[in-house]
């Protein structure tokens, strides 16, 4: 199989920490806080390096679009066993803008540019949770509300990866160091055609509103009281 | 820069009398520029944060790759070592398969080039062996004893053939080693040791007689690098395998340190071993002090990686401890005792550092490892006893954790050279004189 993937990789705040908002509500504390990569591309790069193994696929690349930090997610995806990384260079102003589309736009622009035939990413699409590499097609499982659905599709395609997809790999440390030879390449937006511009504007970011106390009544009676009092009835 | 963003903000509303107030906002590039560098000046530099998870900022001395190496084994030892230990410690049980798990990973033998091991730094090893200390001593002996004890002097000292038949073995952990050095009767003083090894021309074999204890992994071991004196007088290296006649490893019972790994004897009983299984390239005490070197330099760091473990967990302790009204960490005795804690492991993790980095550059000196391991393992010692105490009557419950550190430490500060010997050592680097013997 000479197919190629490519799989998205995102540097994000690390799970375990507890997020908060700046004070001038422009959006959250990034600043010395922990980054790692997002655990369902994690998934995801597991995907790809398992079809690999299985020598269903020649070669995994791993994206990642975000100023010069996103080279560490690119590396541990290295790490992990994909072959090369391509770092897509946006900082500043032009990072905090970047929304789904731009980056949507810049993986179609790199599929085509690299010839690509399988796009894994990470959580919100397809929420695959087996996959069955065949001849021209693919053949995945998902899991819906209402249970597990199968479906054919024809390539190039692009699957998101669920949780059960699989358990991401331990990167071992001779992939570490070995990892530090692969190639990562640099290119700009601008060099695949891509318009960054947004649509969207963040007017202000806010923390959840805390839950408030709840009110104990006696009898169904005032129940019924309080909810027409409320306008809820 | 706020006026700027907001001017731009205004000028992509499509609000009519927005619009006005951008045009009155908006001045020419040329005095747009000029505002903007006076605005950079004011701007005062952004404050440095203290963080008192590392003080000094050892993570912006690190490589990427080192950074890489020591996150993915803290997932490890968090995901997989944690959970076993309290019940492991609690009634002796040393899991076998933690060897093949650490094998998988690459991280036995990892500073070895070639033969299936990973060819890292030495401060790669010494950030890996922090992390398992964390976890527990006993782990990261049992790792220090396969990686510097056993895997280093078959690839320092051994020869082609005896490294490709047990590094790769060893590297992944199918099979585990020993290193047999003290004996009953001689522990600080190996020179002295009583284990002899007879030449036998005819057969072309050694004959080993003697007995070593103390010996970490040899119950269980495949194993065993034992060091005799020859019938020259010179101390040799002898690799032995299970299954020799005359050969038997039984386990100290009633150990109340380091628990989790099983320690017994070396009995050797005119054991019979081929000549190449010698190792060519060690003569005299120096082959095994060059082991114990590298052995003790991961020490240096597992040690205050203990230590860190102890401080964190008494320092959320006594946040979430209430008594007359106050979480104990409000009180000044508590205070102090943590700002010392503090100071000596972020220190001694420098220290550490840089004494890696001297031995990547092979600079080092072995009266630096002694150094520090004497300075990590009484400074860890310590503060381990101190947050015991810290915890109250929930300190020595091994729920806790810190007492299994506690214990632990008490061997850790004694092996591989005691807190006394390594003293004598720097005082004869220091004045010229000896001071091991009562002689001259």
């Amino acid at each position: 199989m000479s197919a190629r993937v490519l799989v998205g990789v995102k540097r994000v705040i690390d799970y375990a920490v507890k997020i908060r908002v700046k004070p001038d509500k422009t959006g959250v504390v990034t600043d010395g806080v922990k980054h790692s990569m997002n655990p369902f591309c994690e998934i995801a790069i597991e995907e790809a390096v398992r079809l690999k193994e299985k020598k269903l696929i020649k070669e995994v690349i791993a994206v990642s679009c975000g100023p010069q930090q996103s080279q560490e997610t690119i590396r541990t995806a290295l790490a992990m066993g994909a072959d090369r990384g391509i770092h897509v260079d946006v900082s500043g102003k032009d990072y905090e803008n970047l929304g789904p589309l731009q980056v949507s736009k810049i993986l179609a622009a790199l599929a085509k540019k690299e010839d690509v035939r399988l796009i894994i990413l990470g959580k919100q699409g397809t929420f695959a949770s087996q996959v069955d590499f065949q001849e021209d097609s693919l053949k995945v499982e998902r899991e819906i509300d209402g249970g597990l659905e199968t479906i054919k599709i024809k390539m190039p395609a692009v699957v998101t990866a669920d949780l059960r997809l699989n358990e991401p790999r331990y990167a071992t440390l001779p992939n570490i160091m070995k990892a530090k030879k692969k190639k990562i390449d640099t290119v700009k937006p601008s060099d695949l055609g891509v318009d960054l511009s947004s649509q969207l504007e963040v007017l202000s970011v806010e923390e959840p509103s805390q839950r408030q106390a709840g009110v104990k009544v006696e009898t169904v009676e005032d129940l019924i009281k309080k909810l027409r009092d409320s306008g809820r009835i | 820069m706020a006026l700027r963003s907001v001017a731009a903000r205004l000028l992509r509303c499509h609000h009519q009398k927005v619009a006005c107030t951008a045009g009155r906002n908006q001045g020419t590039s040329a005095a747009q520029k000029e505002k903007d560098a006076k605005l950079e000046q004011k701007t005062k530099p952004s404050k440095v944060q203290f963080d008192w998870q590392d003080a000094l900022c050892l993570e912006s001395q690190l490589t990427e790759e080192e950074t890489m190496i020591r996150d993915t084994f803290r997932t490890y030892c968090q995901d997989k070592l944690m959970p076993r230990i309290l019940l492991a410690n609690r009634n002796e049980v040393f899991h076998r398969e933690i060897l093949t798990e650490m094998g998988e990973l690459g991280v036995l033998g990892p500073t070895i080039k070639g033969y299936g091991c990973a060819g890292t730094s030495y401060v790669a090893y010494g950030l890996i062996a922090r992390e398992v200390e964390k976890v527990d001593s006993a782990y990261r002996s049992v790792m220090s004893v396969q990686s510097s004890l056993v895997m280093h002097p078959i690839y320092a000292y051994g020869s082609e053939e005896q490294k490709q038949k047990y590094l790769p073995k060893l590297a992944t952990g199918e099979l585990l080693g020993c290193f047999g050095l003290t004996e009953p009767n001689h522990g600080s003083d190996p020179g002295g040791m009583e284990t002899r090894a007879r030449y036998n021309p005819s057969s072309r074999t050694f004959t080993l007689n003697g007995s070593k204890t103390w010996i970490t992994n040899s119950p269980m071991a495949d194993v065993c690098v034992v060091w005799a004196k020859c019938e020259d007088g010179k101390v040799r290296g002898f690799i032995l395998e299970r299954g020799l006649k005359g050969l038997s490893t039984p386990k100290i019972e009633g150990k109340f340190s380091l628990r989790a790994s099983t320690t017994g004897m070396i009995i050797m009983e005119d054991v019979e071993v081929p000549e190449d299984c010698l190792l060519p390239h060690a003569s005299g005490l120096a082959g095994p002090f060059g082991c114990l070197n590298n052995a003790r330099y991961g020490i240096s760091w597992g040690a205050l990686g203990a230590a860190e473990f102890c401080f964190h967990t008494a320092r959320q302790y006594t946040l979430d401890r209430i008594q007359f009204g106050v979480p104990l960490a409000r009180n000044q005795l508590i205070q102090k005792k943590m700002a010392d804690m503090l100071t000596e492991i972020t220190i001694g993790l420098q220290a550490c550092l840089q004494l890696g980095r001297l031995m990547d550059q092979k600079k080092s000196a072995p009266e630096m490892v002694s150094m520090l391991k004497r300075n990590s393992c009484g400074k860890a010692l310590d503060i381990a006893r101190q947050c015991r105490d810290m915890l109250g009557g929930n300190g020595i419950a091994d729920e806790y954790h810190v007492i299994r550190h506690v214990m632990n430490l008490e061997a850790v500060n004694t092996y591989e050279g005691t807190h006394d010997i390594h003293a004598l050592i720097l005082g004869r680097a220091i004045t010229g004189l000896q001071s091991f013997t009562v002689g001259k």
